[in-house]
């Protein structure tokens, strides 16, 4: 599966477009790492359990919208984007789409 | 004894802003040095945020690269943010803190990019959340996210 921000795959030309996929997860953070983020905003600097949890929640995001593609039947996804957005306090959605194409 | 306890309150208050005046800003310069040092290490890989790639043959491999990161400001540049409220105007503490989380990220976009042997980054985009708010909406953690479509040159 060939994955991109562009808006085609260099030297391929698309056959096929399948429409937009997309993946979404909503996510939590714990009460372990939240300590550690008030400590943080006292002291300052990099709140790497976020960090890490927000990338996980996105590598999931992005396995969710390969899988409907896949589904699909295309061979790449392309203009992907990321977007996020706080659903609640404490928790964000994490969103990642594009168009799936096939190419040859 | 109510007294007291307010005194103790004052001082509570005081002793963690003098703590995050000096954590705090010796993070941010510790920080810094480090986005130096990697930006000079790292700027052969060639960011652009434009959509279209040059013609380049043999056709390259492209891939989807991201770094993210999340980042605090400590209790002092939020106290002087919220004194910064009052008044209004530019708030120095947080366009620091914006600048330094940016970098990062793109930072390590390009360490990611880097492993897969490219040699440019198309079509950047920044994505910026707030993750924490607190009293009165004051934002003081923020994620910004880079992606992009990195360049393979075959071979």
């Amino acid at each position: 599966m060939i994955t991109s921000t562009l808006e085609s795959v260099p030297g391929r030309t698309i056959r096929e477009h399948l429409g937009i996929v997309q993946g979404s997860t909503v996510r939590a953070k714990h009460i372990g790492r939240d300590f550690m983020a008030g400590l943080k905003n006292i002291v300052g600097g990099e709140l790497r359990g976020y960090t890490e949890l927000l990338g996980e929640a996105r590598d999931e995001a992005f396995e969710r919208m390969i899988e409907q593609a896949t589904a699909k039947g295309a061979n790449a996804v392309i203009n992907v984007r990321f977007s996020t957005s706080s659903v609640t306090q404490g928790a964000s959605e994490i969103l990642a789409y594009g168009s799936a194409v096939i190419v040859e | 004894m109510e007294a007291l306890i307010d005194l103790w309150q004052i001082l509570l208050v005081v002793g963690l802003l003098i703590l995050a005046f000096f954590t705090g800003g010796f993070a941010e310069r510790r920080h810094y040095k480090s986005i130096i040092r990697r930006e000079d290490a790292l700027g052969d890989i060639v960011v652009v945020v434009a959509k279209t790639l040059p013609p380049i043959e043999p056709a390259p491999a492209t891939l989807l690269v991201r770094g993210n990161v999340v980042i605090s400001v400590d209790y002092f540049k939020r106290f002087l943010a919220r004194l910064r409220m009052i008044f209004g105007g530019r708030i120095h503490t947080y366009e620091s803190l914006l600048d330094r989380a940016r970098r990062e990220a793109i930072l390590r976009m390009q360490e990611q990019a880097r492993e897969l042997g490219a040699s440019m980054i198309f079509n950047m985009r920044f994505e910026t959340s707030s993750i924490s708010k607190g009293r009165r909406n004051a934002v003081g953690t923020v994620e910004v996210l880079a992606y992009g479509t990195a360049v393979v040159p075959p071979g």
